[in-house]
């Protein structure tokens, strides 16, 4: 029988997976989609909570999470856009204006 | 039912691990081809566990309307593959290490769970019916905020997209 | 009436002083008349307590000062001892106070002189009838505050204005001692008082334990400096820069020997081995000056010497465990000592202030009262009999020779030494042939000068026979039989007691007038350095210890400046400061490793982030 523990597991193994891409790829791009990793690992995470508690707050949660999450990646993606109108670039390493 | 389970456990973590790292293309496209198989397989997912509104948003709105954003946006911009550059192992190893420790206090913490207080036999349907009343019972000035986010959104992009913004 | 008589005594003359100089600063006359009135006041009034004094001991008390578990009063006390202080720093003061009107007549400080005077008396007569410790202490240092301004007197000399200093720091090494010890039997015994610490120390004599000594040397620091006592004597020559009256009447007769006076007060609280330290102190003190004395050219130095070897004998009286033989030389010495300042004022306010011996000579024709009181006092330093002088000095001879014999050997040793330069003094001065102009042309000084001197030369000529040692010998228990002998007997009484001391010192002292006469009889000028050769030199050069200090000054302030450098370059600059710009420069220089402007970087941070509070939150 499954149960919640698997679901968590997986929920934490995407999560790390998604972590991974935010932290070591390069590309600008990959690492927004590794940000939707991260939110569907939240996603997952929320409605098996929801399911195994028997309460439907978590895919509320889940529903909301999905509306927030596909603006964002709209308004990440306009802001790339004119990031690399600007830089031609859409490298991490090529991006180091915060440093003095 | 748990062969379902394993099938779409299995496919969702490769696909995100390919979305990620993918050993024989660096092309932003196979990515994004990939992160709709994660999708869908998050999808099928979401069946198992009865959320079946949530799995069919799931579809429309993540690989029906984001990733296809995101390929137009590529495709746009004419991304071509990655460049190869030499990597900062200093960096790619505290990065490993970081990570390995959040996985490990993530998983280890699982077991630990009691506190939830998971039923053993779930009967909880996340169908269209009992959502749609939530959201337009309790939920729904949550409902009207998320509309204006997605306004603002919006109105952020059109002017973001303004190609003499200055 | 008796009770309010000391209170009259004690604060006329502050009435004097604070009138001067807040009123009648532009009046010279009116000023002098003011000072001399306070202090004839002050004389008659301890005559009167003198009279009516039965030998007992009187306080008149009130409560002053009372903080936690220290009590101090206001406090006078009269007893033997302090009579005779008041008796003599009153009498002598007030001729003293007569004298200087005629000193200082052309001075145009005369109302400033005598305002410092006036104070000085009230100073002097608080540290006389103080019944505690605490306001023997501040009267104390008020005697060192109005020697200070009357040393600086003529402060536009700048000889004079570093003399003045020069006493005054030397007297705070020895006061801070002195205090020390205050502070010491305050802690152990609980009272300030003389009489009850006196009650205390009988009724348990081990009370300091092992502190005893360092107790009694602490206290005995306080005389050491005050009265010149070797090593902290060398303000007391270069005291001389004040005027001849003051000289006369602080650093010879009165304030000097307030250390002795303390002394003999507080001798209960001296155990064997503070006893023989203090002996030695004295003796040694009295040698080496009586040695300086020798070859000194400048006649108030010879003097102030003179008084150094005194006084180095009063404190080896106390050493040799006979107050009453100190404070019989010092009353003693205090007329004959003031005559003798006296006499020398007179002759350099006749040289129009030459103060060179060799400069003078032949005074005896022209200033024939100052030469034979200066005579009479001469001899009464020397210790010839029957001049007042000799009395005491075989008194305390005769106490040396009871308990040290080295000791004794010492003191008749200054004796022939004293005798020897005293008589070099009045050959080159008076008797001798004229060495200058200035000698051939002196006269006699005006009578408001001669007349002091010659009502000093009474006490100087006949103290031994008023039976002053049976009166202060009242104040202490252990006064041996011999102190109360008959007056009329006291005559040959050093002869009956102690013959040996008597007749080797009388030997001696014939000794020294022989030489003095054999090298001086009709000397133009000193014979002495080509027979001594280097040693004169040294001598003249007293000793080098005033170099010596110097130096060790100098060095000790070296050492201690290297030190404080290295301290200021290695361990503020170096350390402190250097060390914390080192460490924050580091400390910057690795935070400014993690700022690589990368976001991936900043997301790996917020990753160990929150790793470390999900451990926090999760698994603890």
């Amino acid at each position: 029988m499954i149960g919640l523990e698997d679901y968590l597991t997986v929920s934490a193994i995407l999560f790390s997976i998604g972590v991974v891409g935010v932290v070591m790829r390069r590309n600008l791009f990959i690492i927004l989609m590794s940000l939707e990793l991260i939110l569907n690992a939240a996603n997952l995470a929320m409605v098996a909570f929801s399911r195994f508690s028997n309460n439907i707050d978590g895919q509320m949660m889940v529903f909301f999470i999905i509306t927030v999450a596909a603006a964002e990646v709209a308004v990440g993606l306009a802001l790339l856009v004119a990031l690399y109108r600007r830089r031609q670039t859409a490298y991490t390493e090529d991006l180091t204006n915060m440093k003095l | 039912m748990d062969i379902f389970f394993y099938l779409f456990a299995a496919l969702t973590l490769i696909c995100g691990l390919l979305v990620v790292a993918n050993p024989f293309s660096r092309n932003p496209v196979t990515s994004a081809m990939f992160l709709v198989l994660t999708i869908l397989s998050m999808a099928g997912l979401f069946v198992l566990l009865n959320a079946f509104f949530l799995a069919a948003v799931q579809v429309i709105v993540y690989a029906g309307a984001v990733i296809v954003l995101y390929l137009f946006v590529i495709m746009l911009l004419d991304l071509g593959a990655d460049e190869r550059r030499r990597l900062n192992k200093a960096m790619v190893g505290l990065s490993f290490l970081g990570v390995g420790l959040l996985a490990f206090v993530l998983v280890s913490s699982i077991g630990q769970s009691e506190a939830v207080g998971a039923l053993s036999s779930p009967r909880l349907q996340g169908t269209t019916e009992k959502l749609g009343k939530a959201l337009f019972s309790d939920y729904v000035l949550p409902f009207e905020v998320v509309s204006v986010v997605l306004l603002v959104a919006m109105v952020g992009i059109i002017l973001l997209s303004k190609r003499d913004l200055k | 009436m008796t009770g309010i008589l000391p209170w009259v005594i004690l604060f006329v003359p502050l009435l004097a002083a604070l009138s001067i100089t807040l009123l009648t600063l532009r009046h010279r006359a009116l000023s002098a008349g003011l000072s001399i009135g306070a202090i004839c006041v002050s004389f008659v009034g301890s005559l009167l307590i003198w009279i009516s004094f039965d030998g007992g001991s009187v306080q008149y008390s009130t409560p002053w000062l009372s903080v936690g578990g220290l009590h101090v009063d206001l406090g006078l006390l009269l007893d033997s001892l302090s009579v005779t202080m008041l008796l003599v720093v009153t009498g002598v003061g007030a001729l003293i106070h007569i004298y200087s009107y005629g000193y200082m007549a052309e001075d145009p400080g005369m109302p400033r002189y005598f305002a410092g005077l006036s104070f000085f008396t009230f100073s002097m007569l608080g540290v006389v009838l103080s019944n505690n410790f605490v306001q023997l202490f501040i009267f104390w240092e008020l005697v060192g505050v109005s020697s200070y301004l009357l040393i600086g007197f003529w402060y536009d000399r700048p000889t004079a204005a570093d003399a003045g200093k020069k006493a005054f720091l030397t007297n705070r090494l020895g006061d801070f001692g002195f205090l020390l010890g205050i502070i010491l039997v305050w802690t152990t015994i609980g009272s300030l008082n003389f009489g009850e610490i006196e009650a205390t120390m009988r009724a348990n004599p081990e009370i300091f334990g092992s502190l005893a000594s360092i107790a009694g040397l602490l206290v005995f620091c306080g005389a050491l400096g005050k009265s010149a006592q070797f090593p902290l004597h060398v303000w007391l020559p270069d005291a001389m820069e004040g005027p001849t009256p003051v000289s006369a009447l602080i650093h010879a007769a009165t304030m000097v020997a307030a250390g002795i006076y303390m002394l003999s007060r507080v001798f209960f609280l001296f155990n064997e081995t503070a006893l023989l330290v203090i002996a030695w102190i004295g003796g040694v003190t009295a040698l080496l000056a009586a040695v300086i004395a020798i070859q000194q050219d400048d006649i108030k130095r010879i003097l102030a010497y003179s008084t150094l070897s005194q006084l180095g004998y009063m404190v080896m009286a106390v050493g040799v465990m006979d107050p009453t033989a100190g404070m019989y030389h010092l009353t003693t010495h205090a007329s004959f000592k003031a005559l003798l300042f006296l006499g020398a004022g007179a002759v350099i306010h006749a040289m129009h202030h030459e103060q060179n011996i060799w400069k003078m000579g032949g005074l005896r024709r022209a200033m024939p009262v100052t030469y034979w009181m200066f005579l009479i006092a001469t001899l009464a330093i020397c210790g010839v009999p029957p001049f007042s002088g000799f009395f005491s000095k075989e008194s305390i001879l005769a106490a040396a020779l009871e308990h040290n014999a080295i000791l004794f050997g010492v003191g008749a040793g200054v004796a022939a030494l004293t005798a020897f330069y005293m008589f070099r003094l009045v050959y080159a001065v008076f008797i001798g042939p004229p060495k200058s102009n200035a000698a051939e042309y002196a006269h006699e000084v005006p009578g408001v000068m001669k007349w002091p001197q010659v009502l000093l030369g009474v006490p100087s000529l006949l103290a031994g026979f008023w039976g002053i040692e049976h009166f202060i010998g009242q104040s202490f228990a252990s006064a041996s039989a011999h102190h109360a002998a008959a007056w009329h007997w006291q005559i040959l009484s050093p002869f009956s007691h102690a013959p040996l001391a008597a007749f080797f010192g009388l030997g001696l002292i014939g000794f020294g007038i022989a030489a003095a006469y054999a090298f001086y009889g009709n000397a133009v000028r000193d014979p002495l350095p080509d027979e001594m050769g280097r040693l004169s030199t040294a001598i003249r050069e007293r000793l080098y210890l005033d170099e010596a200090y110097t130096a060790m000054i100098r060095y000790s302030h070296e050492v201690l400046a290297l030190i404080a450098d290295w301290i200021d370059r290695w361990v503020i600059s170096g350390m402190l400061v250097r060390g914390s710009q080192w460490g924050t420069d580091l400390a910057g220089r690795l935070l400014r490793m993690a700022q690589t402007g990368n976001v991936q970087t900043y997301a790996l941070f917020l990753v160990v982030a929150v790793v470390v509070v999900l451990w926090f939150v999760l698994k603890r």
